[in-house]
């Protein structure tokens, strides 16, 4: 006779609503035990018993085996006495209290209901909303918590008595899923004309063909509407181009499976991991159809020579329409039933972009979708389960042996990111204005907001507001601390400093993205941080962004940062980089074909510069990427923010090894960066005729050994020998590689984002970090 | 009715006026906008040591000339030098007391959702020219500062619009933008502009275009903006427009339900923006 044993076991950590208990049910009834699972405010709790042996397996395959979506943060085990459990039972319900168990991200379909949906025999055979425990819509639909059936959007559906009787069956794929439906009983997919009237035929059929034919069709997705065309169709990608009045970004592609999308673009090993992964990111990857020539300025970037013809060189065609003047191409691969569908109908990709005009954040409400689509699509491919959080698709761009996130969105949000210490009171941050999250810290967790947009959006700023207490009541969190940016124009700021009953914490701009980068990688500094950025509000009056900082998540000190200029017009120097080129190089070459260009104001421009008349003073090194960018004919004026300098990095010859000097100069104060000296290196080339894709490249590897030096005459004054690299200016695949490299050929440790962006998205983190590390003082 | 201001501009004088009539006309128009006939100012000047004897003359040449075109008496002065550095040359201060119009039940907080917001003439003109003459950029050639008084528009509004007329403004310091910030906030209600709507000339459009300014934010010193009943929206447009300084007068938007205290601007593309106070200085050099 063995000798019984007893186990509480208290599971933390994403182990709700993503098929852990039914896990925990087969897994004890396979090992002959008793006892009982059931969740509590803070995760799974099971009271286990029998055989020792039994029991240890459990727990041993408590951690390995668990499921695929769940993320086990810690086991709590208490021995005690059997309590004489027959059999091993599920309780289901929620208890009351405050709830600090997770919501899931949204996941793509799992290879077994891939398996049934392909199966004319299975009921679900075909049918786009099929979902499991192991996969399908989670955060989009959850309303409040707890995140059970009816406080979802599936609530409006009824289970049918088989969905039922697979949501109660405690050992089959669907138990407790909550989105669990079938073509019985659950939403239905619908093709309506602009004006809401439902088309006959099968939906997907129908689509396909409106597709095949060049037109605009609207889908709905997880986390909001997509618009699509195929994207080897020029005509409908410049069309849908127009009426989105999105004149120069690029748009995203879907491929139907890896093979497809290995026809479009390079795709290593850590590409295709990241494509097939269950978020389903746009990856951003080298397209194999064309890269920018490189030769010609002044027209439309590099328009790919291969397809501009229709002929696809060495790959599928995409239109040119998609990505003009980009070597890198946004692919994603299916993530719902619904897009696998619909791509398999179609066999060759599509362009899903955005479902909005211009700036505005996607539509995600059926009516407003008609209402703001109707002019651009010429169908609505739609279905009854509603959105309750609007969330776009995350954007990631692989490095050699790295990513990089951009975007962080679906897929990733609202899963927490861990802290290495645990906030004393709970923080909410605002975050900036553009890029807008807001993050919220308790305990040892920081949950980070889907991507946003741009607060000085109307709609935007009022998902900004909601979403702050849909996160709160989520996660039963309340905030005590409330973190934001020095700026106090950022509506972000404005938000913070209207609660009331709180401590409102100023936290400066660049010091915040080194701290999301030091919170990004569990390190508690302090570094040396090189926060290359857009702009931020200084504490000195000016406007910062090319920064170098002793910092840890308690405080900073500048150290140094590039040489400040003028910006000729304040924002008119952000829309219009030639003013910066203006501004770095006023009249001493002359004959420059930028100065030419905008001849009509060039003089002007100077002038306000020299005059220092509404030109504030700027460290940004953003800004001086406008400038060079500006400088070789490559942008002007720009459309969107970063253009001037991602289509820079775009032209830059990556083989080129030449690098322009900067000087490093020393007075009283911080260290000073000539970044003037670079331009006009730049300039000098230029005038010699130097091609600009090689100017570009001795550009790039001219900041990064400005950084490097930088560093290494930090490290003499302060011993530091870790570097944090951050702000959006890291979002230079080029500079980001060639700076690591120079870096750790110095002999430095090197801190660069992975989870959170270097952009103004990840800055809510850095703000939270940081408030909780004063919090701790 | 009392009100009182402070003015000091650099440069004194500049197209389209001086400081002594700006001084007028500012405390006129907040008498105005209160839903006041003005009757009489009090004039008092704050004099730098060093200043031209003359340019004291010409301002208050300018003052009695303002007054009387406004039809109010300057009943009492005062005048006071100090020390060079004391001041920036000229200080100017007045205050005025008006009589309330009959009828008139204008307040910043009387906006009601479903009200018209009208405008009165185009944006941004005073400012531009002040920027431009005090730094010489060259639009002040063809520009001038739109400083006017504005009672005898107000009063005609008052007059056709019978009780309609709800919310007067200036949009002085800050701009259209913070002025229906303000308005907004005070009545509880949210204001939607509609982009091609508001009318911003040519040359202001141009100025900020290369200074890097939102219209919206600079500041006017003859133009007035409405929230109005809609049943009498289109009776006060025509009085407005019957009158010389309301001749280009226009609706610009709507007040709504929906986000109080916000303003947001329907833009050429269709989207949706949020139209802010201006925060500190609009124009910041630097040393
Ligand atoms: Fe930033
Ligand atoms: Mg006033
Ligand atoms: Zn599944
Ligand atoms: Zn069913």
């Amino acid at each position: 006779m063995t000798t019984l044993k007893r186990v509480d076991v208290h599971v933390e950590g994403l182990v709700q609503g993503v098929g852990f208990r039914p896990f925990v049910y087969s897994l004890a009834n396979r090992l002959g035990l008793a006892g009982r699972v059931h969740n509590d405010v803070n995760g799974v709790h099971i009271e286990v018993e029998g055989a020792h042996a039994g029991v240890e397996e459990f727990l041993t395959a408590l951690e390995r085996d668990a499921p695929a979506l769940s993320a086990i943060e810690r086991v709590t085990v208490v021995s005690g006495e059997p309590a004489g459990h027959r059999g091993f039972t599920i309780a289901t319900g929620d208890p009351a209290g405050p709830r600090r168990a997770l919501v899931s991200a949204d996941t793509a379909t799992c290879d077994d209901c891939l398996r049934e949906l392909a199966d004319p025999a299975d009921r679900r055979h075909r049918y786009p909303f099929i979902n499991c425990a192991g996969c399908g819509p989670r955060f989009t639909v959850v309303r409040g918590a707890p995140g059970d059936r009816p406080m979802t959007t599936m609530a409006a559906f009824g289970m049918c008595d088989d969905c039922a009787r697979e949501y109660h069956d405690p050992a089959g794929r669907r138990h407790l899923a909550q989105a669990t439906c079938c073509p019985a009983c659950g939403p239905r997919l619908r093709l309506r004309d602009p004006r809401g009237t439902e088309l006959c035929g099968d939906p997907i059929a129908c689509a396909a063909a409106l597709l095949r034919a060049g037109h605009v069709v609207a889908v709905k997705g997880l986390g909001g509407y997509h618009l699509a065309v195929t994207a080897s169709d020029e005509r409908a990608a410049a069309a849908l181009r127009g009426r989105k009045h999105r004149e120069e970004k690029p748009f995203a592609v879907m491929a139907a499976d890896l093979a497809q999308a290995r026809l479009l673009a390079e795709i290593d090993d850590t590409a295709a991991a990241l494509l097939t992964g269950r978020a389903r990111p746009i990856v951003l990857l080298p397209r194999r159809d064309s890269a920018p020539t490189g030769a010609s300025s002044g027209a439309p970037l590099g328009a790919p020579t291969g397809a501009a013809t229709g002929v696809p060189t060495g790959g599928l065609a995409v239109a040119p329409s998609v990505a003009p003047g980009y070597r890198s191409l946004g692919l994603m691969l299916p993530y719902t039933a619904l897009h696998h569908l619909l791509l398999a109908e179609l066999a060759e990709p599509i362009v899903l972009t955005g479902g909005n005009v211009s700036d505005e954040p996607i539509a995600y409400e059926d009516d407003d979708a008609l209402i703001r689509l109707g002019g651009i699509a010429d169908a609505f491919l739609t279905h009854d389960r509603a959105i309750h959080q609007r969330t776009d698709d995350s954007v990631i761009r692989p490095l050699p042996g790295a990513i990089t996130m951009l975007r962080r969105a679906r897929g990733h949000a609202p899963e927490p990111l861990a802290l290495r210490r645990p906030v004393p009171r709970p923080v909410l941050a605002c975050g900036a204005e553009l890029k807008s999250t807001f993050c919220l810290a308790q305990g040892r967790r920081a949950f980070v907001s889907q991507h946003l947009g741009d607060l000085e959006n109307h709609d935007t700023l009022r998902t900004f507001v909601e979403g702050i207490d849909h996160y709160c009541g989520l996660f039963g969190i309340h905030p005590e601390v409330v973190a934001h940016d020095l700026h106090p124009g950022y509506l972000s700021t404005r938000h913070a400093l209207e609660i009331t009953g709180v401590e409102h914490v100023g936290v400066q701009h660049h010091h915040a993205h080194i701290a999301a980068c030091l919170a990004d990688n569990g390190d508690p500094g302090p570094v040396i941080g090189v926060a290359f950025d857009g702009l931020g509000h200084g504490t000195d009056g000016t406007l910062w962004g090319g920064e170098f900082l002793r910092a840890d998540l308690a405080g900073y000190e500048r150290l140094g940062h590039l040489a400040q200029i003028p910006m000729p017009g304040g924002a008119a120097a952000v829309r219009q980089p030639w003013r910066m080129t203006a501004a770095y190089l006023r009249d001493d070459h002359p004959g420059l074909d930028v100065a030419r260009r905008n001849a009509g104001r060039w003089a002007d421009a100077v002038h306000l510069a020299a005059t220092g008349l509404d030109s504030p003073l700027t460290s940004s090194a953003g800004l001086l990427f406008d400038a060079v960018s500006a400088l070789l004919g490559i942008r002007d004026k720009i459309t969107y923010e970063g253009q001037a300098a991602i289509e820079l990095e775009q032209r830059a010859d990556p083989a080129e090894t030449g690098a322009y000097p900067a000087a490093l100069t020393t007075t009283s104060g911080p260290l000073i960066v000539e970044a003037g000296d670079l331009v006009r290196a730049a300039a000098d080339d230029l005038t010699a005729g130097t091609d600009p894709g090689v100017i570009a490249g001795r550009f790039h590897n001219g900041v990064a050994a400005a950084i490097t030096r930088t560093c290494v005459a930090l490290r003499q004054a302060t011993g530091l020998t870790a570097v944090a690299l951050s702000g959006a200016v890291f979002q230079n695949a080029l500079l980001l590689d060639r700076t690591v490299q120079r870096l750790r050929a110095a002999g430095f440790r090197v801190l660069k984002h992975v989870r959170v962006p270097p952009n103004d998205g990840g800055l809510s983190l850095g703000q939270a970090a940081i408030a909780a590390a004063q919090d701790h003082t | 009715m009392l009100s009182t201001d402070g003015f000091v501009v650099t440069p004194r004088f500049f197209p389209g006026g001086d400081i002594g009539s700006l001084a007028v006309h500012g405390t006129v128009n907040d008498l105005a906008m209160m839903g006041a006939v003005p009757v009489a100012l009090s004039l008092a000047y704050i004099v730098e040591e060093g200043l031209p004897l003359d340019e004291l003359r010409r301002v208050t040449t300018s003052v009695a000339e303002a007054a009387r075109a406004c039809d109010v008496r300057v009943v009492t002065g005062d005048t006071k030098v100090v020390g060079k550095g004391a001041a920036d040359g000229l200080f100017v201060t007045t205050t005025g007391i008006g009589v309330r119009l009959p009828g008139a039940h204008v307040a910043a907080a009387n906006g009601r959702p479903g009200d018209a917001v009208l405008l009165s003439g185009p944006i941004g003109l005073h400012g531009i020219t002040i920027l431009s003459t005090r730094e010489g950029l060259g639009f002040e050639s063809s520009l001038a500062s739109d400083s006017r008084p504005l009672h005898r528009l107000a009063a005609a509004m008052i007059t056709a619009g019978a009780c309609g007329v709800h919310t007067l403004r200036d949009p002085t310091r800050g701009g259209l933008a913070s002025a229906l910030n303000e308005l907004a906030a005070a009545s509880g209600v949210g204001v939607e502009l509609d982009e091609p709507a508001v009318p911003i000339p040519a040359q202001v459009a141009a100025a900020c275009d290369l200074l890097g300014l939102d219209p919206l934010h600079v500041a006017n010193e003859g133009c007035l903006v409405a929230f109005v009943d809609p049943a009498r929206a289109e009776a006060v447009l025509a009085a407005m427009r019957a009158r010389p300084e309301g001749a280009c007068a226009t609706r610009i938007g709507t007040v709504v339900a929906g986000h109080p205290g916000r303003v947001t601007m329907r833009t050429l593309v269709g989207s949706h923006r949020v139209i802010d106070m201006l925060v500190g200085e609009q124009l910041a050099g630097h040393p």
